[in-house]
């Protein structure tokens, strides 16, 4: 993937703060995953219109740290959710 | 040594266990329950309450065939209400599109539907329903309009695993983003058709080969995932990711089990939650704490490296091939228990001509 690519939660995939275990998780087919801060901070910025690289600049924004070191990570983490289906990206 | 017991992930319920299919590979147990047993809707929707206070995040909606429960609309709107993300396993059979219009505006979270072959005649042959394919191919397209996230349920032996490939490329051809290639485990009812379901070697090596290739070309467009027929593997599989770990399954008449086989297995007693709180049944339950964790497994395993790996594997397994539930899983290389296995294996599979299969009527 690259900083071009606009990915969207497809149907099926949502965001849920799971009350028992006062964690959020992302929830798809046959699939939880447990979400740190960054991971539900990218999440909330998959709207289908931000591409990778404006999600990471807000984040850069954010929480004050340099794009180059987040970017990376932030495709990285986006690109393992596409493999495991739990992604969806816009064709170009 | 006590055990950390964490509260479970995923529940299984099997709302009933009518099916209009008839598999040989049935993995229900052989004494079914009468449809006369069944838990009431009200009985489901406390439940799904109950299991998502407990901490149950997915459920799946099983049987049997779920759509053989006239009231499956409002089991799915019941789930969503206890903020469940709800999967139904389904034949197909049973479905058309009013209802699956109904089960998309009851919040239905995803669909698993059910594949016993690539062609009619195969599917229909192994389903013991006749037109069963063509509907199935229907209902598929429905599904597909309707926009459900799709997997496909592949299950495969000895007679379809040489049709890989052309499975691939159906659940590819349906729009699934998902599909699972599931050989046989045997369990239940499969256990008596085993000698027929049981793949050859050969049959196993190029479909790990297939599947290999599929995973690397396919990767962000189907997700592949492989269960594997385990008699071949070296080490047993981490059964229910542990027992009393991960999951627990719910029988149509409120029986609460640890995985969906344990009633094979004959000195556990079980609860039912028309008796008891779920959550009681989960921490407390005497089946539930039989084989929780690591401490009552036999000294070969407490020294293996693969302890918390495999967790012996199966117990269901261990019991219907050795007759001890407390054994190690006898797919493991290390276990005594192995040449067992390699026994029936070696005998099944060399036999010259395959028996019929037991159709389950």
């Amino acid at each position: 993937m690259t900083g071009a690519d606009v990915p969207f939660l497809p149907r099926g995939v949502r965001t849920h703060f799971d009350a028992v275990r006062k964690v959020d998780v992302l929830l798809g087919p046959e699939r939880v995953l447990v979400l740190d801060q960054v991971g539900t901070a990218v999440l909330g910025r998959l709207d289908g219109v931000a591409s990778l690289d404006q999600i990471s600049a807000d984040l850069s924004a954010v929480y004050n740290a340099p794009v180059d070191v987040i970017a990376p990570d932030v495709i990285a983490f986006v690109e393992d959710l596409r493999d495991k289906g739990m992604v969806h990206v816009h064709p170009h | 040594m006590s055990i950390r017991i964490d509260p479970p992930m995923a529940m299984l319920a099997e709302l009933t266990h009518r099916c209009p299919l008839a598999c040989p590979y049935c993995s229900n147990p052989t004494e079914l329950l009468a449809k006369e047993t069944e838990l009431s809707t009200d009985a489901w929707a406390d439940i799904f309450q109950q299991a998502a206070k407990l901490g149950v995040l997915q459920l799946h909606l099983s049987g049997g065939e779920p759509a053989s429960r006239r009231d499956l609309v409002e089991l799915v709107a019941a789930a969503r209400e206890a903020g469940l993300y709800t999967n139904l396993i389904t034949s197909g059979i049973g479905l058309n599109e009013r209802r699956l219009r109904a089960l998309d505006e009851a919040g239905l979270d995803h669909v698993q539907l059910s594949l016993q072959g690539v062609t009619a005649a195969m599917a229909d042959r192994i389903g013991g329903y006749k037109g069963g394919f063509d509907r199935k191919m229907h209902v598929a397209e429905i599904i597909a309009d309707i926009g459900f996230p799709l997997t496909l349920n592949a299950v495969m032996h000895r007679e379809n695993l040489d049709d890989l490939p052309a499975t691939i490329d159906m659940a590819l051809r349906l729009g699934a983003r998902r599909i699972e290639i599931a050989c046989v485990q045997f369990q239940g009812w499969a256990l008596v058709n085993r000698a027929v379901l049981q793949p050859s070697r050969e049959q196993v090596d190029a479909a790990k080969k297939t599947v290999a290739r599929a995973i690397e070309t396919l990767k962000g467009r189907l997700v592949i995932d492989f269960v594997p027929p385990d008699y071949y593997s070296d080490f047993p599989k981490a059964c229910m990711n542990g027992w009393g770990s991960t999951g627990l399954n719910i029988t149509p008449n409120g029986t609460v089990l640890p995985c969906h086989a344990a009633e094979t297995i004959p000195h556990l007693q079980f609860e039912n939650v028309a008796k008891r709180e779920l959550s009681d049944i989960w921490y407390d339950g005497a089946a539930f704490n039989a084989y929780r964790g690591t401490d009552w497994l036999p000294e070969l395993c407490q020294g293996c490296d693969r302890r918390d790996i495999d967790f012996g594997g199966c117990r269901c397994q261990a019991m219907a091939v050795l007759g001890d539930a407390s054994a190690p899983d006898p797919v493991c290389r290390k276990s005594p228990g192995r040449a067992a296995l390699d026994a029936l294996l070696n005998e099944e599979v060399q036999a010259v001509d395959a028996p019929e299969f037991v159709f389950r009527r």
